[in-house]
């Protein structure tokens, strides 16, 4: 992963994230998407996607298990665009 | 959190949803009449929240059928087709099915549930993809999930996303398995099969189509959509249900390619449960052959759908894009989703309501399910009943 695309991938989520959320909390890489943000699965999902767009890649439901924190979708999404 | 406290807080988040005392969900019937009439609390309601469609739940064929299959074989095969051995009536209702689609071989579930988890299952694993519509069905999920399979969705029943995705997978599509649906359970809308077909060939895919809801329904026969496309030959692999047209419970999967016969060795939702009992595979049969000779059920219940949906339309309910037996009026919150419902059943009509997130992108439904045996003025009183409530809740 360079620096430049996972910056540039926090970035986008980060603005992305404070538009869909009424929450106070500061975003960073390190904060909790459900926890700290309080976003519904259906907003999650619609960001998912326009993510998706945004990178031109797929990201498989099942791998998003496993994410929590904005840096965690970060991670994904940049070992993805890598690999495609 | 320990394990119970997640419950307690599954179940906090349900009774926010639900007042005190209100039984939406799992709601008991304490007697059943007929295929449109049953007691709920002092109520005989209306029955618009089944999915009886061809209203065969009484039918004599398939009761004598059942009645007989429990006084010669007992009540239950008490093991797995595997280790007990598949009892002739097994083995018939796979021939029928496949006969019936004009298909190779089938597989007969125990559950409509398991035919999606043991086909899915079956065909993909770790290293393979599965391409599922967004408002998939449950079943189609897990198994997904259950197969290891990488699971990409796309926008439903949007051919440009979907065909997007499958360029982005590159020659992995080549190992992956559409899955779509007749039509959809939550909005009653049927999949672009020509389309979806045509993407399949392109980019050299593997099609799976579960006729859950539109067996029965859709075709001159009641084979589904696909027949009712002429697509039988472009399909790989159909699934379907018992539970609906064919009012008992149990699945089934049916293809073309011979390797569907190796399911019964690698599928676990096949292998490690017990099979239909005689009398759940004889009452199928039966309706089976019932389902294939019922163009006029199919006539009363498509005149029932398109009366009660344009009914629905004209009084200005959101409703999904096109009339079937599934139609569900969208409303803007739970709150008057939870109203239309309660007061529904106070007018003896019970219907569906679904609430967030099982329904479609946060949407809350109040859904009907139309059968055959509805009469025209049960569709009428229905019509009538939903026009003073628009008034009297979403005009208010």
């Amino acid at each position: 992963m360079t620096d430049n695309n996972y910056n540039e991938i926090i970035e986008l989520l980060c603005d992305r994230l404070s538009s869909l959320t009424d929450s106070e909390v500061s975003i960073t890489a390190e904060t909790n998407l459900i926890s700290e943000l309080s976003i519904d699965s259906v907003k999650l999902l619609n960001l998912i996607m326009e993510i998706e767009d945004a990178f031109d890649i797929s990201i498989p439901i099942n791998a998003l298990a496993d994410v929590q924190t904005v840096h965690e979708l970060a991670s994904l999404i940049s070992k993805i665009k890598s690999a495609s | 959190m320990n394990l119970l406290e997640k419950l307690d807080a599954a179940a906090a988040a349900r009774k926010a949803l639900l007042p005190e005392g209100v039984g939406a969900f799992g709601i008991p019937i304490e007697e059943v009449y007929s295929a449109t009439e049953a007691r709920i609390g002092e109520r005989r309601v209306l029955l618009l929240g089944t999915n009886n469609y061809l209203g065969l739940t009484f039918a004599p064929e398939c009761i004598q059928a059942a009645h007989k299959a429990l006084d010669d074989e007992g009540t239950g095969t008490t093991g797995s087709r595997m280790a007990n051995g598949s009892y002739y009536g097994h083995r018939a209702l796979e021939r029928e099915f496949a006969d019936f689609y004009g298909c190779g071989s089938g597989i007969v579930f125990t559950t409509g549930y398991q035919a999606n988890l043991g086909t899915i299952s079956g065909l993909v694993g770790r290293g393979d993809t599965v391409l599922i519509d967004g408002d998939s069905h449950a079943s189609i999920f897990d198994g997904c999930i259950l197969s290891g399979a990488e699971i990409i969705r796309f926008k439903h029943n949007d051919m440009a996303d979907m065909e997007k995705r499958l360029r982005r997978l590159g020659d992995r599509a080549e190992t992956t398995l559409i899955i779509v649906e007749g039509i959809y359970s939550m909005l009653g809308d049927q999949a672009p099969l020509a389309d979806i077909v045509e993407l399949k060939n392109k980019y050299r895919c593997t099609l799976l189509l579960d006729e859950a809801h539109s067996l029965g329904v859709l075709g001159e026969t009641g084979q589904g959509l696909v027949e009712k496309t002429g697509l039988q030959k472009e399909v790989d692999f159909i699934t379907g249900t018992f539970s609906k047209s064919l009012c008992s419970i149990g699945g089934f999967c049916v293809s073309n390619h011979p390797q569907l016969d190796q399911l019964r060795y690698v599928s676990h939702p096949y292998i490690f449960t017990a099979s239909p009992s005689p009398a759940t595979i004889a009452s199928t049969r039966a309706a089976l052959q019932l389902l294939r000779e019922g163009g006029h059920l199919r006539k009363q219940l498509w005149k029932n759908c398109t009366q009660l949906y344009n009914r629905l339309a004209e009084i200005g309910y959101q409703l999904g894009p096109e009339p079937g037996p599934v139609i569900a009026a969208i409303l803007d919150s739970p709150k008057q989703a939870l109203q239309i419902w309660q007061r529904l059943l106070e007018k003896n009509i019970y219907v569906n309501l679904i609430l967030p997130p099982a329904a479609p992108d946060g949407k809350s439904l109040v859904r009907c399910s139309v059968n055959a045996a509805h009469t025209t003025e049960q569709m009428t009183y229905v019509g009538d009943s939903f026009a003073k409530l628009y008034h009297e809740i979403l005009q208010s």
